[in-house]
């Protein structure tokens, strides 16, 4: 077990090594390939009209004028160790992990993730239960009576929640409940400072969110059941004459949910990564959020850090899941 | 058999009054279980009878689709469970120790589960859960019926897997079904079903998964087992040498119908149905040496959506035309006694049956 | 095994057979190990032996049966005979021609040579093809236009197989089992091949079914020339359709002879276990005084087999020298190869050695408590291993 979890972090530093390179590549590399000099790239950063000292200024600050290799290795040294930046009369030192300044604000873009970062979190953890329950809950009624009134109902609500858009379903619920009937909150409020209107504020979202994801959560606990339920152990647990109750629960929700966890757990990762549209609809400083702004303003480093943010919660809920089906299915823990 | 209008609907009206309740331990009366899919009414099981002593063992043979299985199933009530169960068409009655199941209440019949009656399977790797240990799901089986706390079950888990023959029951209490091999994982599934010193225990080919040898130590296990609790025993199975070595009495089964029953003896020296010679036929001997070929059944088994009309065999039987007329094509035959305990459904006279058998088909084994 | 203690067997067994048959397949030393791969670095820390140095041959025309518990390697010997797995050691020769390494390139004209017939007769058809498709995929596969034209012949081919030429073009899923496995058997034969190898053709099928087949693979044997080796669990049906048998234990063979020796004396002690063990079809059997043997516990793992003889952890026979000296497969009487040290119906190979092991005493030390018990009927531990006198 413990040679597994080792191969396994192992795996995942790699995988996010890669990650770095992969993102900077796409950031430094293709533009370069694509025949832009040092010089163009540097005034891309700037903006409009930039003298020549700002973009030699830039690009020596960028370390432009460098092989591409020293690039990298600056790059990952800033993430690692942090770097200083020499910008003419002051340095800047950027404590580690070093994701850059914005080019737009001259902000660190560290800051900026992790005081975002709470958001989001409230923002898919409230989602997560919500979907998890009620689409877990639907799944399993669904695939105890198949075929029934309640089964094709939901099935069919199901169906309309994978298909809506979030634009739709967001910037309705947002219409009705906060504007039309003001019940919930519109700017939000952190957690730590008042509860319950963090709550308030963030229930339509969870709702929008939930309803989208719910809908393939009962989908997917629903024919995991439907499989489950069938199995010879369940013929078995009902022949030691244990109530039909403590069989679904006991011996076919165990088996049908361990898939889940998979699925689940990358799920959220990714939503730890920023709810591009969901923050934005809902206007929720989040990662996400942050990331739509630093496209509309062509500002790379946010978005080279969002990215590489998203790749490490993917990468991290990846080895959770991993490690966590382990505990749940014995028979993994052998081989 | 047209009875089928009383049945269906009739599962919550007792069919029968406790008053003409049998003697015999377990008794199957006229058990018809059928199941309504899209292409038709599956009949699995159309009109079964029999009874079982404590003490014995009657073993059900029969060819996939025959209806064995579905039988030990309906025994133990579990074809109304789950999400299929509100579909099936159960009637007929079923009578455990002076009490009918078929028309019981299912909370009733499931307290009989697992404490009157217990069941062991022929893939015990799926038949028990993955994710639990064996000491897991035998304290389970134990506490369903018993009020007793988890350790006190635990040490009954230990000292029923030590009964079956499971070296150091206390460490392997705690082991999970896929760290024990097949023989292993098929003894803790007797011991499971035994926890609660069941006196019918019903073994759904309960070796095919296993090896030979594997398969002569659970046999022997049966055997003792039986002995020291006395409990009536139902072996369903394929395997006629099995059949020979454990059954007091033997059913075979066609087509969802009993076809010939009868004591061991009976069935193996004097069988009276043609599909009894066919299955003894078919099977080739360990212990003699012949260069014959075999005599197998021809054609395949029937569907059980189209029965075939009359006696459900004839398609398949060699010697259909012999009874006069098209009577094996129109009447279904019902179980006569052959002889004292023996019983048959076939329409052949009894001389053709005796003369095709001594002169036709015992030479040739 | 020494080499001329080989070789002087093979002349022996040759002579001993009533017509003197050519060898169709050589096998020796031929092993397959699997790697198992552990810890940070996926490095290889043992290997699972599924079959570690077998010797044998198949002459033409006859039926050679492999028996064996599960696990004791008797499938990947057939996957590695036909070429579908790659040896990891030994020797096949075929024809006389050594297939051992051939590449895909290589195995392509042997292919339509040795074809082989698999369990499942569910999971070895495709379902989206016709029976047509299936059974004429090999002419296809190996360009071969047989005469008369493609059809024609499939339809022959299901003709001979007991199956109407109208099936053509029907699917798989219309079938039954056995009806399956004649379309598997027909597809096999297809390229009239010299050597079929079944792995466990009739296990999934119902008994009566099981005979149709079992009549079929004899009269298409005779009718075409075909020689066979049928791997198979189930000893009564091996009895029935095999000329000599080879009886394997956890990657070796541990009797190799003709059927009637095999079944009437046999001499490896597991031999004569896993006989015992086949319940009889005959009631009556159990009044009489048969002797029947009960191994103990389960088959040792393949990936560090038992030292010696392999056997001789669940043997009621074995001394010193079956844990440290490994028996040769010796040809003992014409047509009967055993590797044993003290065989059964035959003189005991090591005589010097009589001190039984713990595990044989406990065995030994059974038979008159066995008998004991007999009277009171129910006192067994079925644990322990038995010579048991059934009542």
């Amino acid at each position: 077990m413990i040679s597994y979890i080792l191969r396994r972090t192992v795996a995942a530093v790699i995988l996010l090594l890669v990650v770095t390179a992969v993102t900077f590549a796409i950031f430094f590399l293709l533009p370069r390939m694509a025949g832009q000099t040092a010089d163009q790239l540097a005034q891309q950063y700037i903006g409009k009209s930039p003298t020549k000292a700002d973009i030699a200024a830039v690009k020596q600050n960028l370390g432009l004028d460098q092989p591409l290799y020293v690039q990298y290795w600056h790059f990952i040294k800033g993430i690692v160790a942090g770097a200083t930046y020499d910008l003419g009369p002051t340095t800047a030192h950027c404590n580690a992990p070093c994701f850059g300044y914005s080019f737009k604000n001259h902000v660190e873009v560290w800051p900026q993730l992790t005081s975002r970062l709470p958001v989001t979190l409230s923002l898919a953890a409230g989602a997560a239960v919500l979907w998890l329950v009620s689409g877990v809950l639907i799944g399993v009624i669904s695939a105890l009576k198949p075929r029934s009134f309640f089964d094709r109902t939901f099935m069919g609500v199901a169906l309309a929640g994978v298909s809506l858009p979030m634009f739709f379903t967001g910037n309705l619920a947002l219409l009705l409940f906060t504007f039309q009937w003001p019940i919930f909150g519109r700017t939000y409020v952190p957690f730590t400072e008042n509860p319950a209107q963090w709550a308030n504020t963030l229930f339509p979202a969870w709702c929008s969110l939930a309803l989208l994801y719910s809908a393939i959560y009962a989908r997917l606990t629903r024919s995991g059941m439907l499989e489950t339920m069938n199995e010879d152990f369940i013929r078995t647990a009902r022949a030691k004459g244990l109530r039909e109750r403590k069989v679904v629960a006991r011996h076919g929700l165990r088996a049908a949910l361990t898939p889940i966890i998979t699925v689940f757990g990358m799920d959220l990762g990714l939503l730890l990564g920023g709810a591009v549209i969901t923050e934005t609809v809902f206007s929720l400083p989040g990662i996400g959020q942050y990331a739509v702004q630093g496209i509309t303003d062509n500002d790379l480093p946010p978005i080279l850090g969002v990215t590489l943010l998203a790749a490490l919660f993917v990468v991290i809920a990846n080895l959770l899941v991993d490690l966590l089906y382990a505990a749940a299915d014995p028979r993994v823990r052998l081989s | 058999m047209t009875e089928l209008s009383k049945t269906g609907a009739a599962m919550g009206e007792p069919t029968s009054s406790p008053s003409n309740a049998p003697d015999a331990f377990l008794a199957v009366r006229d058990l018809k279980v059928h199941f309504p899919t899209d292409d038709g009414l599956v009949k699995s099981v159309d009109g079964l009878s029999f009874e079982v002593e404590k003490g014995k063992t009657l073993c059900i043979v029969g060819e996939s689709g025959s209806g064995k299985s579905v039988t030990s199933l309906a025994i133990m009530g579990l074809h109304r469970l789950g999400a299929r169960g509100k579909n099936v068409q159960m009637s007929g009655e079923i009578w455990l120790d002076g009490q009918e199941l078929v028309s019981a209440d299912p909370d009733e019949v499931r307290r009989l589960r697992g404490r009157e009656m217990a069941m062991i399977f022929q893939d015990p790797l799926s038949a028990m859960h993955p994710y639990y240990t064996v000491g897991n799901q035998i304290v389970e089986a134990y506490r369903v019926h018993h009020d007793v706390n988890k350790k006190t079950a635990r040490k009954r888990a230990v000292e029923m897997l030590d009964r079956v023959g499971i070296p150091e029951p206390d460490k392997r209490v705690d082991n999970y079904p896929h760290e024990f091999s097949g023989g292993m994982r098929q003894r803790a599934m007797i011991a499971m079903a035994l926890v609660n010193n069941p006196e019918l225990l019903i073994a759904d080919e309960p070796t095919t998964a296993l090896d030979v040898t594997v398969q002569a130590q659970i046999l022997d296990l049966i055997r003792d087992l039986q002995k020291e609790f006395g409990s009536a025993v139902i072996l369903i199975t394929h395997d006629l040498g099995v059949v020979a070595e454990i059954a007091d009495d033997v059913l075979v089964m066609y087509g969802g119908r009993c076809v010939e029953r009868g004591t061991v003896d009976d069935v193996f020296e004097r069988p009276q149905h043609p599909y009894t010679w066919g299955l003894l036929g078919s099977m080739p001997r360990i212990d003699r040496e012949t260069s014959e070929r075999l005599i197998p059944v021809k054609g395949q088994p029937p569907s059980l959506i189209n029965v075939p009309s009359g006696c459900a065999f004839h398609p398949r039987c060699p010697y259909a035309d012999l009874p006069k007329g098209d009577v094996t094509r129109t009447v279904r035959p019902e179980l006569q006694p052959v002889g004292s305990g023996h019983f048959s459904a076939c329409h052949l006279s009894p001389e053709d049956r005796t003369r095709i058998w001594t002169e036709e088909i015992a030479p040739k084994l | 095994m020494s080499e001329t203690n080989k070789t002087e067997a093979v002349k022996v067994g040759a002579a001993a057979a009533s017509d003197e048959r050519e060898v169709l397949l050589r096998v020796e030393g031929l092993q397959k190990h699997f790697p198992i791969r552990k810890g940070v670095l996926q490095r290889q820390v043992g290997a699972v032996k599924a079959v570690d140095g077998i010797d044998f041959e198949v002459r033409k025309g006859e039926t050679l049966g492999v028996v064996g518990e599960s696990g004791c390697g008797k499938s990947t010997m057939g996957r590695v005979i036909t070429r579908l797995q790659d040896p990891t050691g030994g020797t096949i020769h075929f024809e006389g021609k050594d297939i051992t390494r051939l590449n895909t390139a290589g195995m392509r004209p042997l292919r339509r040579d040795i074809q082989m017939i698999f369990q499942d007769p569910y999971g070895s058809l495709n379902p989206r093809h016709t029976i047509g498709g299936i059974v004429s995929a090999p002419f296809r596969l190996q360009g071969v236009e047989p005469e008369g034209g493609v059809k024609k012949e499939v339809q022959r081919l299901l003709e001979l197989v007991g199956l109407s030429p109208e099936h053509y073009n029907r699917y798989p899923h219309e079938f039954s089992g056995g009806q399956r496995q004649r379309i598997g058997i027909a597809r096999a034969l297809a390229l009239k091949p010299k050597l079929v190898v079944a792995d466990e053709p009739v296990s999934a099928l119902d008994v009566s079914i099981q005979a149709q087949v079992v009549n079929l693979m004899d009269d298409l044997q005779q009718e075409l020339g075909l020689t066979y080796v049928i791997i198979a669990h189930d000893l009564s049906v091996v009895r029935h359709v095999s000329d000599r048998i080879a009886v394997m234990y956890l990657g070796k063979i541990v009797e190799l002879a003709d059927r009637t020796s095999l079944y009437e004396a046999p001499m490896h002690p597991y031999t004569k276990a896993l006989m015992s063990a086949v319940p009889v079809p005959d009631p009556k059997r159990r009044g009489a005084k048969s002797e029947r043997i009960l191994l103990r516990g389960d088959v040792p793992s393949p990936i560090s087999p038992p030292s010696g003889c392999r056997f001789h952890t669940r043997c009621w026979k074995a001394t010193e020298v079956c844990r440290t000296t490994e028996p040769p497969l010796a040809e003992l009487r014409p047509g009967q190869r055993v590797a044993c040290h003290h065989p059964e119906n035959f003189e005991d190979q090591q005589p010097q050695d009589t001190v039984l092991l713990s595990v044989a005493k406990e065995a030994a030390e059974l038979v008159p408590t066995e008998e004991a018990a007999e009277a009171d009927g129910s006192e067994e531990n079925p644990e322990a291993s038995a010579t048991d006198d059934k009542k």
